[in-house]
């Protein structure tokens, strides 16, 4: 565990006040109170320079891409294009033509499932997902076991809210094709041990999908390092707009699947018998893409890094080690998922006596926006034995004092109900 | 801190009126669910002749949504299973009497379409959505 008692509530690594002035609708008040937004992991805000980004291209570029030979055309195409090298650098790909954007992770993921899934899984094939895996790791899955005869098998989730690593090496057979996980639960904050997850895999010829929605936006990834095959998440978790997401791929794997979506973009020549399918990464992009917000996207990564991850990791440890510690003082209230130093900025909790959605309701009045519900993970709130919880989340804009006026209004929301 | 958490919705939540199982004979026993927030709510009827002469529900939910159940299950005793059938969204809002935003309107209705669906022995009941 790491050690909470030097945390104080002004001093952070990051100089929190400056970057909060870059967030416009941070200075919203909300029910008469000062927003206090804490359900990051759910979507987070948008720095002027993404908005911006966003102004000047609808302003001064707008054009469709890759296909104009004139100005404007041109300079969106080259805009657009210049996103995807700016997330191929953040990820660290060896190339662009790995980054495939896509409208959102489950997008990313779908198109896996499909094209990569159709070509390569059978029946009495394996797939390996897990008990905590957000609905969008875990539905196209299930649809491609029930297309091709496949069987679903699960990681379980532990006492501590982790990946049982142990039934995990009795799952693992010549017979797994693909393991798909999470790099990051939405609920719970586990960060999960990714490489030896990947390692094992491997080591059975099996393929893994890392689900890094949540990894991205808090941790961010090396993608040489991580060694996944494909690693799939999405802009709008990531200060980035909505409509954008990310599926990177191992370029020989891209280069063997079959496209996922047929129509414009994506093909080289088309004869009314067959067709050949355009070069990586836009094999993979039919139709026109989403144009705006692949710049806004590539303005968010710009962002990021220049205030840099590791700091916004320190920074969300911090923060959540300190509302940990309050959330434990208050009492009466049920805390999931692993120890602080396992986990990233993600906290769910239940108040004895309080269902989550009454006290999402009264944090409301008091500005405080935190999730309440299954999180889109049923399978791991069934697991915990609730049918709901509540969840705050949080990120590099967030203050420290911020997690006081949360667990004051926990407190309060406590005294109404008498509880 | 809340005008949706007023006392007697506090009182009929934390001390539910009507709570628990029917004994037989149930005419009509109906089970509803709201995914979203993973509510589930079973609701149960003796109608004698054709009036409801007994109810019971349990299950769980928000304090919104047991309110109204508890408050509609008290409602419902002694009516005609016709009259049952006329209770609207408004008379539900009525007995609640607190300001309900559009978000928590579900968990609000969610007794009520139990009821309804029970009634009318459909698969599933819903009140108008542009309503
Ligand atoms: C872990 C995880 N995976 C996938 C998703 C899906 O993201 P999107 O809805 O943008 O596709 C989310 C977001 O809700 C998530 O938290």
């Amino acid at each position: 565990m790491t050690s909470t008692a030097t945390i104080s509530t002004t001093s952070s690594v990051l100089d929190v006040e400056r970057i909060r002035a870059d967030f416009p609708l941070l200075q919203r008040v909300v029910n008469g109170y000062p927003l206090v937004y804490l359900d990051n992991a759910a979507t987070s805000q948008k720095p002027t320079a993404v908005i911006r980004a966003i102004d000047d291209y609808y302003q001064m570029h707008n054009a469709n891409v890759h296909r104009g030979v004139y100005t404007l055309s041109e300079e969106a195409t080259e805009a657009y294009e210049g996103a995807r090298r700016k997330v191929a650098r953040f990820i660290n790909a060896r190339s662009y033509r790995e980054v495939i954007f896509t409208r959102n992770a489950t997008e990313a993921i779908n198109l896996v499932a499909y094209a990569w899934g159709g070509a390569n899984v059978g029946k009495g094939d394996e797939i390996i997902v897990t008990d905590m895996e957000h609905h969008s790791n875990f539905v196209p899955w299930q649809l491609l076991a029930q297309r091709t005869g496949a069987t679903l098998r699960f990681i379980p989730v532990t006492p501590t809210g982790q990946l049982d690593l142990a039934v995990y090496n009795t799952l693992l057979s010549p017979r797994t094709r693909i393991v798909a996980f999470t790099g990051m639960s939405n609920v719970l904050g586990t960060i999960t041990p990714a490489s030896e997850i990947i390692e094992r895999a491997h080591a059975v010829g099996a393929r893994v999908l890392l689900d890094a929605s949540q990894l991205v936006p808090h941790k961010g990834i090396d993608v040489q390092v991580m060694g996944a095959d494909f690693v799939a998440f999405t802009g709008h978790k990531m200060l980035g707009p909505t409509g954008i997401g990310v599926l990177w791929g191992q370029r020989a794997l891209l280069e063997e699947m079959p496209p996922f979506l047929g129509g414009g973009d994506m093909i080289k020549e088309v004869y009314h018998a067959t067709s050949t399918w355009n070069e990586l990464p836009w094999k993979f992009e039919a139709g026109t893409p989403s144009i705006a917000e692949g710049i806004g996207l590539g303005a968010a990564v710009d962002y990021l890094t220049a205030v840099g991850m590791d700091k916004i990791h320190a920074h969300e440890r911090a923060i959540t080690s300190y509302a940990l510690e309050r959330l434990n003082a208050l009492g009466g209230i049920t805390l999931y998922g692993p120890p602080a130093d396992r986990r990233g900025g993600v906290v769910a909790f239940n108040v004895e006596g309080i269902h989550p959605h009454d006290l999402a309701s009264m944090l409301d009045q008091r500005g405080v926006a935190v999730r309440a519900g299954q999180h889109c993970a049923q399978p791991l709130i069934d697991h915990l034995g609730v049918t709901a919880t509540a969840r705050a989340s949080f990120y590099l804009y967030n203050r420290i004092d911020e997690v006081d006026t949360f667990v004051d209004a926990l407190d309060a929301a406590k005294q109404v109900f008498g509880v | 801190m809340d005008a949706m958490y007023r006392e007697h919705i506090l009182d009929h939540s934390q001390n539910p009126r009507n709570y628990g199982t029917l004994d037989e004979p149930v005419t009509i026993r109906r089970e509803e669910y709201n995914p979203l927030c993973g509510d589930r709510l079973t609701v149960e009827m003796r109608v004698e002749g054709d009036t409801v002469t007994a109810v019971r529900f349990h299950g769980h939910g928000c304090a919104i949504s047991q309110a109204a159940m508890s408050m509609l299950s008290e409602a419902m005793v002694g009516k005609t299973v016709d009259e049952v059938k006329q209770l609207s969204k408004e008379d539900l809002l009525d007995m609640l009497g607190i300001p309900i935003s559009p978000v928590r309107l579900k968990c609000a209705l969610l007794s009520l379409k139990a009821v309804k669906a029970g009634v009318y022995g459909v698969p599933e009941w819903a009140e108008d959505e542009d309503e």
